[in-house]
């Protein structure tokens, strides 16, 4: 068993040509930063909102104001990184709208360290995702990480889901590395936990029926 | 090792970033410890289905006009000066 691989998407090397390029004025260089990151942007929305229309206007309220604010910008960071804080600052604002009776914030839901050790231990099914369509699966994944505080789920989609570093994370939370690593220590385990009613081995070899409603 | 020190290890073994005599012993504990090694192998699982699911990826349609109403809006941000964001 051995470490995971990150994912990386896109090459960064002359990301720092596009971004000097668009500080003077070029649109078209501001554009192919746009094509290079909106993906990225559109999924740690979605993780964070848990909405679709939402994730919408935080790609193109993200992107306004880094177009906006770009002389500002200093190149010591990645423009990825300095455009993920931006756009993890929408997504939340978002959510304190939606749920003003909650206090929506990165500091949040920050309990004993015993919150997250593991309940269950059984075992999962040998390829477990395969026992569900891709329909069922994606319903899976969406409801599973929706359970967790958005502090959590937005570590957790930062630096497994899209790769960044734990140093970049930190830098794009403005949290400290010990932080970050203790969040995704739990968000990691809780979906773990969470997982498991659906990927469980069960004993009496109907694997379909296993984890259903528990949602 | 404990399985109170595995689970503190875990993040970092995971991203590969344990030095070599903490990894050689926490595989150590693995070897022995069953409830510990299936919470290390269903968290890695965790994280490779997430990262494999392509959960919420933006369509090619979509991204068109996306990427359409951004510039259109930072002409808009343009001719009209930095008070209007």
């Amino acid at each position: 068993m051995g470490a995971i691989q990150n994912k990386l998407e896109g090459p960064v090397t002359d990301e720092l040509t596009l971004v000097q390029a668009a500080k003077r004025g070029d649109d078209s260089a501001f554009e192919e930063l746009v094509r290079r990151y909106d993906r990225n942007v559109f999924r740690i929305a979605q993780h964070i909102t848990q909405n679709r229309e939402d994730a919408e206007d935080v790609v193109q309220e993200a992107f306004l104001k880094a177009y906006s604010n770009l002389a500002k910008f200093q190149e010591q960071s990645k423009f990825y990184t300095w455009l993920v804080r931006i756009a993890v600052n929408e997504a939340l604002m978002k959510l304190r709208r939606k749920k003003p009776e909650r206090t929506v914030s990165l500091d949040e839901d920050i309990k004993t360290e015993d919150d997250s050790l593991p309940r269950e231990i059984a075992d999962w099914s040998p390829n477990p995702e395969q026992q569900y369509t891709q329909a069922e699966l994606r319903e899976i994944l969406s409801k599973t990480i929706q359970g967790l505080p958005p502090g959590f789920r937005t570590v957790f989609v930062l630096r497994d889901v899209e790769g960044l570093s734990t140093e970049e994370t930190a830098a794009a939370l403005e949290l400290s590395v010990p932080a970050v690593k203790s969040r995704l220590l739990r968000a990691r385990l809780q979906l773990r936990e969470r997982l498991g009613r659906f990927f469980q081995k069960r004993d009496n070899g109907d694997k379909r029926e296993s984890g259903d409603g528990d949602l | 090792m404990k399985c109170s020190d595995f689970l503190q290890e875990l993040t970092n073994y995971l991203d590969g970033v344990l030095d070599e005599p903490t990894k050689v012993e926490l595989e150590n504990h693995l070897s022995w410890c069953h409830n510990c090694y299936v919470v290390c192998d269903t968290t890695k699982k965790t994280i490779e289905i997430y990262r494999d699911s392509q959960l919420y990826e933006l369509p090619e349609d979509l991204r068109t006009r996306l990427r359409s109403a951004i510039m259109n809006k930072c002409q808009q941000h343009k001719r009209r000066g930095p008070e209007s964001v």
